[in-house]
């Protein structure tokens, strides 16, 4: 038997809708039809009355998000591709976000991004918003990479008392599987390393994850221990972890899907220069995909993100610094 | 005044003297304190802008005093001082956050208008005009699935110029298609900013726009207490019985400027010498008189009190700390993360 990350997306919300009764579902086609993606599959035919189809209005569904949190529900608000977030970006971040702050009181809400690329979605079902999320202050910002994060790190989500933006990556919900749901468990806020290493360290987060790991197994055949850290959620950044294995390997390479100009590769490469300038024994690199929209077919897209090659080459070029 | 809550607005033609009066004390109280915070950013002493409600004190105070504090929400808007009162903000609120006292409900983390208690049912607006309206039928929403709407109404007021929103299609859409018990009152001045009507939409009238969301809709002359009262005030009751959201475009015009920064310049004089240019403040006091809501003594009493009132509020706020950079927490968020 395994479980998918999808799976494990649909798992953690059904424990949420049986276990806290102020948890309920807002997206679009989510209620019968069970989500685009079908991670609510059967959950309205379960709770028909905490599952519920929205219009096309992002902007009115998160409006509703923030309006329930203030009544002390704790909505899950599924976008139906991350990229139609743009058309709740006022809410979240004008509203969500500054809530707290401005009032004292907590808006605990969740929204569901489904992020990331997969061959064939074009410029408006690929994109990966962490970054412009992450620059606003009120938001937490995870980005679970495996089927256990994926499952624990929603349910804690749901438990903040803060608004949460929640990517997941879509490359993953069919092609990740593991055992069992119940891996190790990390609270928000911590990273983790998924492979040790000595020479150089990569610093990434979601469907990169993998993607390193892949390079990181090719450079070993020549000798080469490449550390790989799981940033897990982005905001807030485990710089503790980062520092600390930039410690051991005196070398960094950020990796991420987003576009390149700023986020979170920007922001851990600056961060490790400003905080551990020290530890370096040569220049942080970045590697994030192209300085275009995410393209359509396949072949254009596979090289517009960063891949086990790219990785592999970047790596080559900090090793030999 | 919890005991209008199960009491109609309205006896067939004869309104609740109650709600009359409670409507007109908040216009007053509204006007006496905005003219004394205007002087105030005039001899500037106030943090940041001063955004006015004049001549929109009726529709304001009208929504606001048929609602229940602790019952119901209301999300006010930009000119909405009086309906802030008469829903029971106490005026403190708002001369700490116009004279940054750190005492007052934002802490001075947020200014002038854009201030709540989302605790009470009144949450604190965002500048983003529109946005209240889905955040108002999220606040309903949640109140259904906790088994605590029966009874219940949530209001929030917009002007002409928000209408052109999509947060407000989404909004009231969202609404009518959740059959929310929902009342929009739109206070059409005439004017957003300085953009006139015909810049601003190409139907008729904004009260056609009802009928393609599917929700009842209602016009009223917004210069008239007696009308607003019986006609917000029914709003409102459909709403509380049932009937789903309700919309309520009420015709005036702002007698001040955007803000006081602005002095309203672009309004033609033979707009501000019509109809819509009377004082609803005058005409409340007229109409109250002719049909015995209350005596000239009274309303005389009223003003004295009320200003009274506005003396002692501003110099309290005037005497309290304003933030200290500091000793404030700079937090942003609510858990304790690493
Ligand atoms: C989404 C958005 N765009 C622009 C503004 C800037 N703005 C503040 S008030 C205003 C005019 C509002 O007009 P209206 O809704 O008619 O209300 P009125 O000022 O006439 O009372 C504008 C454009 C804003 N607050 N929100």
């Amino acid at each position: 038997m395994s479980v998918t990350y999808i799976d494990a997306i649909r798992e953690a919300q059904l424990k949420l809708l049986r276990e806290d009764s102020r948890v309920f579902l807002y997206g679009q086609d989510i209620a019968t039809f069970g989500g685009a993606f079908k991670a609510t599959k059967g959950l309205a035919q379960e709770f028909p009355n905490r599952v519920f189809d929205a219009p096309i209005s992002e902007d009115a569904m998160l409006g509703l998000a923030v309006g329930a949190a203030i009544e002390g529900m704790r909505p899950i608000i599924e976008m139906q591709f991350a990229d139609f977030s743009s058309i709740a970006f006022n809410q979240i971040v004008n509203q969500a976000a500054t809530h707290y702050y401005r009032t004292g009181v907590p808006v605990p809400l969740t929204v569901r991004l489904p992020s990331g690329g997969t061959p064939g979605s074009g410029p408006f079902h690929s994109q990966s918003m962490e970054s412009i999320y992450a620059h606003y202050p009120g938001l937490i910002v995870v980005t679970p990479a495996t089927v256990s994060d994926a499952y624990h790190m929603l349910l804690d989500s749901v438990a903040l008392e803060d608004p949460v933006i929640y990517c997941e990556h879509k490359f993953l919900y069919r092609w990740l599987k593991a055992k069992s749901i119940n891996g190790d468990y990390l609270p928000i806020g911590q990273a983790r390393i998924v492979r040790p290493g000595k020479h150089a360290t990569v610093v990434t987060y979601s469907a990169m994850v993998h993607e390193a790991v892949r390079a990181a197994e090719r450079l070993q055949a020549d000798g080469w221990e490449i550390e790989v850290v799981d940033l897990r959620s982005v905001k807030p950044l485990d710089m503790d972890t980062v520092l600390a294995s930039v410690a051991r390997t005196g070398r960094l390479l950020a990796v991420g899907e987003a576009f390149p100009w700023g986020g979170v590769t920007a922001e851990v490469v600056a961060r490790t220069v400003s905080e551990g300038f020290h530890l370096l024994d040569a220049p942080p690199q970045r590697l994030n995909s192209r300085d275009t929209p995410v393209p359509y077919h396949p072949k254009l897209w596979a090289a517009h993100r960063p891949t086990p090659e790219s990785i592999g080459e970047a790596l080559r070029r900090l090793l030999s610094f | 005044m919890p005991e209008l809550d199960v009491q109609p607005f309205t006896d067939g033609a004869v309104l609740n003297r109650e709600y009359i009066r409670a409507a007109f004390r908040s216009m007053l109280r509204a006007r006496l304190l905005e003219n004394k915070l205007s002087s105030l950013y005039k001899a500037g002493k106030i943090v940041g802008g001063v955004y006015l409600g004049r001549g929109q004190e009726a529709v304001s105070a009208c929504v606001g005093a048929a609602l229940v504090q602790g019952k119901d929400v209301f999300a006010p808007l930009i000119r909405d001082q009086a309906g802030r009162d008469a829903f029971g903000e106490p005026m403190i609120d708002c001369t700490r956050t116009y004279l940054g006292s750190v005492m007052g409900p934002m802490k001075g983390r947020d200014g002038n208008i854009h201030r709540g208690r989302p605790s009470m049912g009144m949450p604190a607006m965002i500048s983003h005009l529109g946005a209240q309206v889905p955040l108002v039928a999220g606040m309903l929403f949640a109140k259904r699935l906790k088994g605590e709407l029966a009874g219940v109404v949530g209001a929030t007021c917009i002007g002409d110029g928000a209408t052109s929103t999509g947060a407000f299609h989404e909004g009231v859409n969202l609404a009518a298609m959740e059959k929310l018990p929902m009342v929009v009152v739109v206070a059409n001045n005439g004017f957003a900013y300085s953009t006139p009507n015909d810049r601003q939409f190409a139907c008729r009238d904004l009260v056609e726009r009802a009928r393609g969301y599917g929700i009842a809709g209602h016009a009223v002359d917004g210069t008239d207490l007696l009308a607003c009262a019986s006609v917000i005030g029914n709003a409102v009751q459909r709403a509380r019985e049932g009937h789903g959201p309700q919309m309520v475009v009420a015709q005036l015009l702002r007698l001040s400027g955007h803000g006081e920064h602005d002095d309203g310049s672009y309004v033609p004089d033979t707009m501000k010498a019509g109809h819509y240019g009377r004082d609803c403040i005058e005409v409340a006091m007229r109409q109250l008189v002719e049909h015995g809501f209350a005596t000239v003594d009274e309303l005389f009493a009223w003003q004295e009190e009320t200003a009274e009132e506005v003396q002692r509020s501003v110099a309290q706020a005037q005497q309290e700390p304003t933030p200290d950079p500091y000793s404030d927490d700079w937090r942003a968020y609510s858990t304790r993360l690493s």
